[in-house]
C-alpha cells in the first residue's frame, strides 16, 4: 500500500506520544527561559556595572559557557555529579540547570549589550530627580531595553526548544527521541515510517517556534507604538 | 530569586569543582576556586542527606535494591528487536524480557522493573555513576569496557552472517573463493574478511542501504554483517537467504554492572546458571527474536544458555 507510511503515526497511542514529546522539550526550554531571564537580567547589570572585578567574572563565566557544548554539560551535571559528589538528580532537572546556567549567560550578554546602549545622560537625569540606583533601573533603564531585548530573548528561546533533543543522552525522552522509538518500532513492518515520522517533528518544532517569534514580533511592534 | 542566585552559585561551584576535580595534576587554577568548590558541596550534601553517598562508590546492594522496591535496569528503547517501545508505549523485547524476569525473581515482581533508556554512547557513565544497577542493553563484552564495568554471564551472541540470493545460496565461506563479497567499511565483517581470506573479493560501501542495494542488483555474490542484522532483512526480502548463519569471532552479549558491585554480579551469575535449566533464553527468542528472525534461524546460533558458550 502506497500509505503506509502515514499509518504509524495513528497506530495505538503514537501521536499522543508524539506530543507529550513536545510537551517535555517545550516545558524544559520555558523553565529554562523563565530562570534565565530572571537571572540574565540580574546578570547584565552586574557586567554593565563598572566593578573591574565582577565584570571579569562574568566574562569568564560566559566565555566557559559558549566554549563548552552543551552536551559537555549536560553530562557533567547528570552524571558528573552522581559519580564524583554522589548527587543523584532526575535527567529533566539536570538539563533545566543547565539550560539556566547557559540561558542566564547568553541572557546576561544580551542585558548588558542593552543597557550600555542606554546614553549616560538616562541615568543621570533619574538620579537628579532623587530617585535611588534602584528606581533608576526599575522606572527608566529597564523599560527601554525590554524593546530590544524581544527579538534576541525570543531568538535563544527557540535556541533552546530545539537544543533539547540533546537531553536525551541523559535519559530524558523528548520529541526526537520519541520519533527514534516510534520509527524504530515499526522497522521491519513499516520501513519508510521514518520520512512521515521526522516530518511530524519538523512540522511540530515549527508549530511551537513560529508563533513564538511571531508574537515577539507583534510585542516589539506594541511597545514600539 | 535568592532561592535562584544561590541555585546558579552551587551550580558553578558543582562545575568548577568537577573541571577542578577532572584535572588534579594541573593546579594552578585551582587555588581561587576551592573555596567555592567546597562551598558547593557542603551545600549538596546538606541537601541531599545520606542515602546518595554509596552511590558512587560500588552500586546498590542486594538489601538496598529489596529494600528500595525497585531495580533501575537500564534497556534500549529504539533497538528492535532487543529493547523498543510498542505503539501502546510499552517496553518491549529480547533485553526487556530478560529484564522482567530479573524482577520477578529478584523481587518478586515484573513490575518492579524501573525501566531506563540508554543510548549506546551513554552505557558505561549509567553504571559508572550509580544511575542504573544493570544495563541490559544489547551490551558486546569487549575488554576495554571490562575495564570499567564488570559483565555477568553472557545470554546472547553475535558473530558474522553471510546472505546471498536464493537462487545461488552461499552456505560455506569455501563457496566464495574468488567470487565477490559485499561489506561495510568500518564493520567487523570487513576487518575478518580481509583478513582471514584474502581470496575472497571485497567490495567495500560506506553505508547499508548501498550495501544492500548492491546485493539486490547483483553486482556481489554475498553481503556479510552482523547475523542478527543480515537475519532479520532477508525475512523482509524474499528471494534472498542467510547460507551462513554464524562466522568469524564469536562476540557475547551479556549483563553489565557497576565495577566492584560483587554481590549484584554473582546473583545474576546464579540466575543466569538457573535460567539455563529451563532453556529460558530459548523462550525469550521464541517469543521475542523469531517474529523478526523468522522460524527458520537456528535459536542456538544467537542465544546462550546457562552462560556458557560452545
Amino acid at each position: 500500500m502506497q500509505d503506509m507510511g502515514i499509518q504509524v503515526l495513528f497506530e495505538g497511542i503514537n501521536f499522543s506520544r508524539l506530543l507529550a514529546g513536545l510537551w517535555v522539550s517545550l516545558r524544559l526550554a520555558l523553565i529554562s527561559m523563565v530562570f534565565s531571564v530572571a537571572l540574565g537580567i540580574f546578570m547584565g547589570m552586574v557586567m554593565a556595572s563598572r566593578n573591574k572585578i565582577l565584570t571579569v567574572l562574568c566574562r569568564i563565566y560566559l566565555e566557559t559557557v559558549r566554549i563548552m557544548p552543551q552536551l559537555v554539560l549536560l553530562f557533567l551535571v547528570y552524571f558528573g555529579a552522581a559519580r564524583h559528589l554522589g548527587i543523584d538528580i532526575s535527567g529533566e532537572l539536570a538539563a533545566v540547570i543547565v539550560f539556566t546556567f547557559w540561558g542566564t549567560a547568553e541572557m546576561g550578554d544580551l542585558v548588558r549589550n542593552a543597557l550600555i546602549s542606554i546614553p549616560r545622560h538616562q541615568y543621570e537625569s533619574g538620579y537628579s530627580l532623587g530617585l535611588t540606583k534602584a528606581q533608576v533601573y526599575r522606572y527608566i533603564i529597564l523599560p527601554q531595553t525590554l524593546r530590544g531585548l524581544l527579538p534576541s530573548g525570543v531568538n535563544l528561546l527557540t535556541r533552546m526548544i530545539k537544543t533539547t533533543s540533546l537531553v536525551v543522552l541523559i535519559g530524558v525522552v523528548e520529541v526526537v527521541k520519541v520519533g527514534k522509538q516510534i520509527i524504530d518500532a515499526s522497522r521491519y513492518e513499516n520501513p519508510k515510517a521514518a520520512l512521515w515520522i521526522y516530518g511530524t517533528v519538523f512540522i511540530l518544532y515549527f508549530a511551537i517556534c513560529f508563533p513564538i517569534s511571531r508574537l515577539s514580533i507583534a510585542l516589539e511592534k506594541r511597545v514600539k507604538g | 530569586m535568592k532561592n535562584k542566585i544561590l541555585k546558579t552559585l552551587l551550580l558553578t561551584g558543582l562545575t568548577v569543582g568537577l573541571l577542578t576535580g577532572c584535572g588534579k595534576g594541573s593546579n594552578q587554577a585551582a587555588g581561587g576556586t576551592e573555596p567555592a568548590q567546597a562551598a558547593g558541596n557542603e551545600a549538596v550534601v546538606q541537601e541531599t542527606e545520606a542515602q546518595t553517598e554509596e552511590a558512587a562508590s560500588a552500586g546498590r546492594s542486594l538489601e538496598e535494591i529489596k529494600a528500595s522496591g525497585t531495580i533501575r535496569i537500564g534497556v534500549f528503547s529504539d533497538k528492535n528487536p532487543f529493547g523498543y517501545v510498542d505503539a501502546n508505549g510499552e517496553v518491549q523485547g529480547y533485553d526487556v524480557y530478560f529484564a522482567k524476569r530479573i524482577g520477578q525473581d529478584l523481587l518478586g515482581s515484573e513490575e518492579s522493573v524501573e525501566y531506563v533508556f540508554v543510548e549506546a554512547a551513554n552505557r558505561v557513565e549509567y553504571l559508572q555513576s550509580g544511575k542504573v544497577d544493570i544495563i541490559l542493553a544489547n551490551f558486546t563484552v569487549t575488554e576495554e569496557r571490562a575495564e570499567k564495568v564488570d559483565f555477568a554471564l553472557p545470554y546472547m551472541k553475535v558473530a558474522l552472517g553471510v546472505v546471498s540470493n536464493e537462487a545461488a545460496p552461499v552456505t560455506e565461506v569455501e563457496q566464495l573463493n574468488g567470487k565477490t563479497l559485499i561489506v561495510v567499511k568500518g564493520t567487523t565483517a570487513e576487518s575478518y574478511f580481509g583478513e582471514n581470506h584474502p581470496e575472497i573479493n571485497l567490495l567495500k560501501f560506506d553505508e547499508y542501504q548501498e550495501a544492500y542495494d548492491a546485493l539486490l542488483d547483483g553486482r556481489g555474490d554475498a553481503f556479510s554483517t552482523d547475523n542478527t542484522e543480515v537475519l532479520a532483512w532477508a525475512l523482509q526480502n524474499p528471494g534472498f537467504t542467510v547460507g551462513v548463519e554464524s562466522v568469524g569471532s564469536l562476540d557475547t552479549i551479556a549483563p553489565a554492572v557497576q565495577k566492584g558491585n560483587t554481590q549484584l554480579l554473582n546473583w545474576l551469575n546464579e540466575e543466569i546458571q538457573a535460567l539455563g535449566e529451563e532453556q529460558f533464553f530459548h523462550k525469550n527468542f521464541d517469543e521475542t527474536l523469531a517474529p523478526v528472525y523468522g522460524t527458520a534461524v537456528d535459536a542456538d546460533n544467537l542465544v546462550v544458555e546457562g552462560g556458557v558458550v560452545e
